[in-house]
């Protein structure tokens, strides 16, 4: 059913663009078959892309302790909360996939290293109490970045957002509850938190991103609608918001220099090694190779499952 | 190495060096895309609430329950394969000409491809 | 942006209790609030010693799901097998504390201190000869098939005899088995949907599932035969002889396999009850093994 060749006189790009401006500033939301520009939706990709990696990729730490959690209660509130991230990493993938990007080629590009996700699960959990930890700071950090999301100028990522977030806060009580629970145990639980928190606390903070000075695309993203916040902006309410739950914990921020200045009513803390961050972004995280053999195990060694599902709906195709 | 830290668990690079266009034809390998609607509640329409990949119609219908309600089954839910959505937009004036202003999306790679066509 | 609201709101409405979405998550006693005083005319320690058969069962088998975590062969897949580990968690969590409501803690109690709740106590400090579980859960998952083709008959005999627990005298029983059986359905239908996908989809996945269904139908010869304990609670109107069951199983099994065009493995004849009794085999052991060690490590402390 081919429509007849008739000559359309040529979009007019400039007046496209306009339209689009307009419906981001007035913080209309852009819709998937809207115009827009090339670049906006390739950062969009990447972007909604490398949160659904990091949401895949994030099941794996704390899913390490599924089999072994030491109580059951604790085993279901783990095993929900792991099978949260597989649900946030799904819409996720549904949202790129409005973009035009195919989540089996996202895929792939995450098992070839070509995509990345956040280098904060490249690093070993060690104890239980990491399983708190990482509730605490990795989703409390998630939260700080992804509320300002629910506002994210294209439609579909903004919506996944809004559902991703409610979840991510149950996350972020559960792992405090957690440690709570663990530092009113005995001393070696005690022992255990304050090590998990003394590992974490610097990796947590390089889950913001390189200081604003040194982000160069970020006023670009802002303008879109697609970045609210700076680097530094998000990393400071994190400080500021962890800081007091670290007190009523009882636990010791590692941080010399964390101090409170009256004057501006903010944290002030001590230097980030970049140094570290580039190294494990860029693979050489203590656990980079084997998140990445996990994933590329699940896609290879169940492929024949995929293939199966294929040929048996082909068969039966009425 | 541009990075934003806007990628949820943790910053991650947004700069042109990593990859976004889908390789030729990856889709046809991957089970077909389904969006999925669900209805709340008596007494309000079915929504769109996202999509998801299924190998079947029959399948499909379950993961969406599991994924979108966590398995309540209080609730109606429709599915339907993407690319069974003609779809039109309000801006667009002549949809009746527009070459692919018919599909959900606005960049849409999920069509089968024949592996012969170069560069696609 | 409404009217997504408004679908979403209507979602978070429809389970807004602590629990969240998945059973087994809340933060209360399982039992609070249940009336778990044992009927008459019943031994408190047959009643414990069945409970800890069931729960048993969902524990061990959702032990061996939550392997697959992070390894499915689909996200959706991930999804799907999560939700069915979590169920069976929390049937195990609800029968286990049961079992320890009416005194059946074994030799728990000389390993667990006083803070652990029941159903930890049974769940960590119990050695494998004091298991109840059916070679049927305990045997390793192998391939994917080999585990659809596992979880189908398991979910099959479980479902079988809680429809008919719901007729219990013990009222926690009925309750845990009126509940169970919603999920149950659930799990026996994702399995069979998979079960006919791979034995009519692939040389290679018929292959595979016509294995599984080898490895896993002799496995079927330790369920069926009852023990003494549950001849009794059957008698008393309390539990289900399993033997009961058998022929619903069969038909089932052979429906399925048959529509997946796999040829049916012989049926085992019914061998005394071994897992049931505590006897198991070295997988267990493993099994146990990684699912008590962290809590045995540090048996004062509270999580
Ligand atoms: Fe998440
Ligand atoms: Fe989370």
């Amino acid at each position: 059913m081919s429509a007849p060749t008739l000559e359309r006189p040529a979009p007019d790009e400039a007046a496209l663009q306009e339209q689009f401006d307009a419906t981001v500033s007035a913080e209309h939301r852009i819709e998937p078959r809207d115009w827009m520009p090339e670049g906006y939706r390739k950062t969009l990709v990447r972007q909604i892309a490398q949160h659904a990696h990091s949401e895949i990729i994030g099941m794996q730490p704390e899913g390490d302790w599924l089999l072994a959690a030491p109580s059951l209660r604790r085993k279901a509130i783990l095993l929900a909360k792991v099978q949260d991230e597989a649900g946030h990493g799904l819409y996720l993938y549904s949202a790129a996939e409005t973009l035009g990007a195919d989540r089996a080629d996202l895929t792939d590009k995450l098992i070839e290293g070509r995509q990345k996700y956040s280098s904060i699960f490249n690093y070993p959990t060690l104890t239980y109490a990491d399983v708190g930890v990482i509730g605490w700071f990795v989703d409390g950090a998630a939260i700080c970045n992804q509320v300002p999301l629910c506002r994210s100028s294209y439609g579909p990522y903004a919506r996944a957002m809004i559902r991703i977030c409610k979840e991510e806060s149950f996350h972020q009580r559960q792992g405090y509850e957690l440690l709570m629970t663990m530092v009113r145990g005995t001393d070696e639980q005690r022992a255990m938190v304050q090590d998990a928190v003394d590992r974490w606390w610097w990796p947590s903070l390089m889950m913001f991103g390189p200081p604003d000075d040194d982000s160069p695309n970020s006023a670009q993203s802002m303008a879109w609608g697609i970045k609210r916040h700076s680097n530094d902006e998000l990393r400071q309410r994190y400080v500021d918001m962890s800081v007091p739950q670290a007190e009523v914990l009882g636990v010791t921020l590692p941080d010399p220099e964390l101090t409170y200045d009256e004057a501006s009513g903010h944290y002030r803390f001590g230097a980030i090694d970049w140094s570290e961050f580039k190294r494990v972004i860029s693979g050489d995280g203590p656990m980079n190779a084997v998140r990445i053999a996990r994933r590329r195990a699940a896609r290879d060694d169940n492929a024949w499952v995929r293939e199966a599902a294929t040929a048996y709906a082909r068969k039966h195709a009425s | 190495m541009s990075m934003t830290s806007e990628g949820g668990h943790g910053a991650v690079p947004t700069g042109p060096e990593v990859p976004v266009e889908p390789k030729a034809a990856t889709a046809r390998r991957d089970w077909p895309l389904y969006e999925v609607f669900v209805r709340g509640k008596r007494g309000i329409n079915h929504v769109h609430v996202g999509s998801l990949h299924a190998p079947d119609d029959e399948m499909a219908v379950h993961a969406a329950r599991d994924l979108y309600t966590r398995r309540n089954e209080g609730v109606s839910i429709w599915v339907v394969r993407s690319a069974d959505i003609t779809a039109s937009s309000p801006d667009e004036k002549d949809p009746m000409f527009a070459p692919s202003g018919d599909k959900v999306y606005r960049h849409p790679t999920f069509y089968e491809i024949p592996e012969n066509v170069p560069h696609m | 942006m409404a009217h997504e609201e408004t679908v979403y709101e209507a979602l978070d409405h429809a389970h807004s209790d602590e629990g969240h979405w998945a059973f087994g998550t809340g933060f209360d006693e399982p039992l609070a609030g249940v009336d778990t005083t044992v009927p008459e005319g019943v031994d408190p320690a047959d009643l414990g010693e069945y409970c800890l058969m069931l729960g048993d069962d969902a524990l061990v088998l959702a032990q061996r799901l939550t392997q697959w975590i992070t390894n499915a062969p689909e996200l959706e897949e991930e999804v799907a097998i999560g939700n069915i580990a979590l169920d069976l968690l929390g049937q195990a969590r609800l029968l286990l504390a049961r079992a320890g409501s009416v005194g059946v803690l074994g030799r728990s109690r000389e390993r667990a201190t006083e803070s652990i709740p029941d159903e930890d106590a049974l769940a960590y400090f119990r050695d494998p000869d004091e298991f109840r579980c059916t070679a049927l859960v305990e045997a390793e998952n192998g391939d994917f098939a080999h585990t659809m083709l596992r979880l189908l008959a398991a979910a099959t005999v479980r479902l079988a005899v809680l429809a008919r627990l719901r007729e219990s005298r013990d009222p926690v029983l009925a309750a845990i088995a009126a509940k169970g059986v919603n999920e149950l359905t659930y799990h026996r239908d994702h399995a069979a949907r998979w079960v006919l996908r791979l034995g009519d989809g692939t040389e290679e996945s018929h292959r595979r599932a016509q294995a599984g269904a080898e490895a896993v139908w002799p496995l079927l010869a330790d369920v069926f035969s009852a023990t003494p304990t549950e001849q009794r609670l059957a008698a008393g109107g309390i539990a289900v002889d399993p033997a009961e069951v058998r022929g619903e199983v069969h038909a089932v099994l052979t429906e399925v396999l048959g529509r997946a065009t796999l040829t049916v493995p012989g049926w085992p004849a019914d061998a005394p009850p071994r897992g049931r009794l505590g006897e198991h085999g070295p997988e267990l052991a493993e099994l146990l093994d990684e699912l008590q060690g962290l809590a045995r490590e540090h048996p004062a402390a509270t999580w």
